[in-house]
């Protein structure tokens, strides 16, 4: 975890720093980068859905006890937020692997947010159940 | 072919500059739900001054995010191999994606 996280903070760097990946390696087929963006911004899409999720639970479940509601919109939101940075970090190493020619990074993220995903909608049917009546 | 198209560039059997182009305007429609509902949420229940604030902050990174967007597609659709996208640029587009998250988490509490 706190490997990750060092790791995390080294790469904030290279996010705004496009010549530092440019010098490295070589540059991989347009095709390669493209469909990397194309990934990345498929996440920053989960990213957007889960906000769109958070604002969603707070207008539209108003019968919520203000703990619940406040509880499951703020996870959302900061699912998306997660969600976004991790998009922009796996993209730079996904890069800089491709112009390296190494092995792209693997990742234990789609499993942790799936499982994320799969308690809170759990956790929604029970608050919808629950909370209709309390 | 004839011997004048012979400079026209290559066109990729991939698509993959549309394809990145339309991936982008996926995105800018995601950015534009979330937009709409962080709105209607800033203007939910009386009207007040820290609503409207926020619903002009959201209004703007949705423009920010257009803008963004837009110039992406126009060098994707400038060129037949366009180059990758910069850092700066997709770093960007994430902070106001979490901008918009920070608006929610402040209209929420």
């Amino acid at each position: 975890m706190v490997v990750h996280v060092i790791e995390f903070v080294r790469n904030v760097r290279l996010w705004f720093a496009p010549q530092q990946i440019r010098q490295e390696g070589s540059t991989p087929d347009y095709r390669f980068s493209l469909a990397n963006e194309r990934t990345f911004l498929a996440w920053l899409r989960t990213a957007l859905a889960l906000i769109g999720g958070g604002f969603a639970v707070d207008q539209f479940l108003p019968d919520l006890r203000w703990g619940w509601r406040v509880g499951l919109a703020l996870a959302l939101l900061a699912a998306g937020v997660l969600c976004s940075l991790r998009a922009v970090n796996h993209w730079v190493r996904c890069e800089r692997a491709m112009r390296r020619g190494e092995d792209l990074p693997v990742s234990r993220f789609p499993a942790v947010l799936s499982i994320v995903v799969a308690v809170v909608a759990v956790a929604m049917v029970v608050v919808v159940l629950v909370g209709w009546e309390g | 072919m004839s011997p004048g198209a012979v400079t026209e560039p290559v066109r990729d059997p991939g698509l993959q500059p549309e394809r990145t182009r339309l991936a982008w305007r996926r995105t800018t429609l995601s950015g534009t739900v979330a937009a709409v509902l962080a709105v209607k949420t800033a203007l939910h229940g009386q009207v007040s001054v820290v609503g409207i604030v926020v619903c002009a902050l959201c209004f703007g990174l949705w423009l920010g995010f257009l803008a963004l967007a837009h110039r992406r597609i126009r060098v994707l659709a400038a060129s037949a191999e366009p180059g990758a996208l910069a850092p700066r640029h997709a770093t960007a587009t994430v902070l106001l994606t979490v901008a918009l998250a920070v608006c929610g988490a402040a209209l929420v509490l």
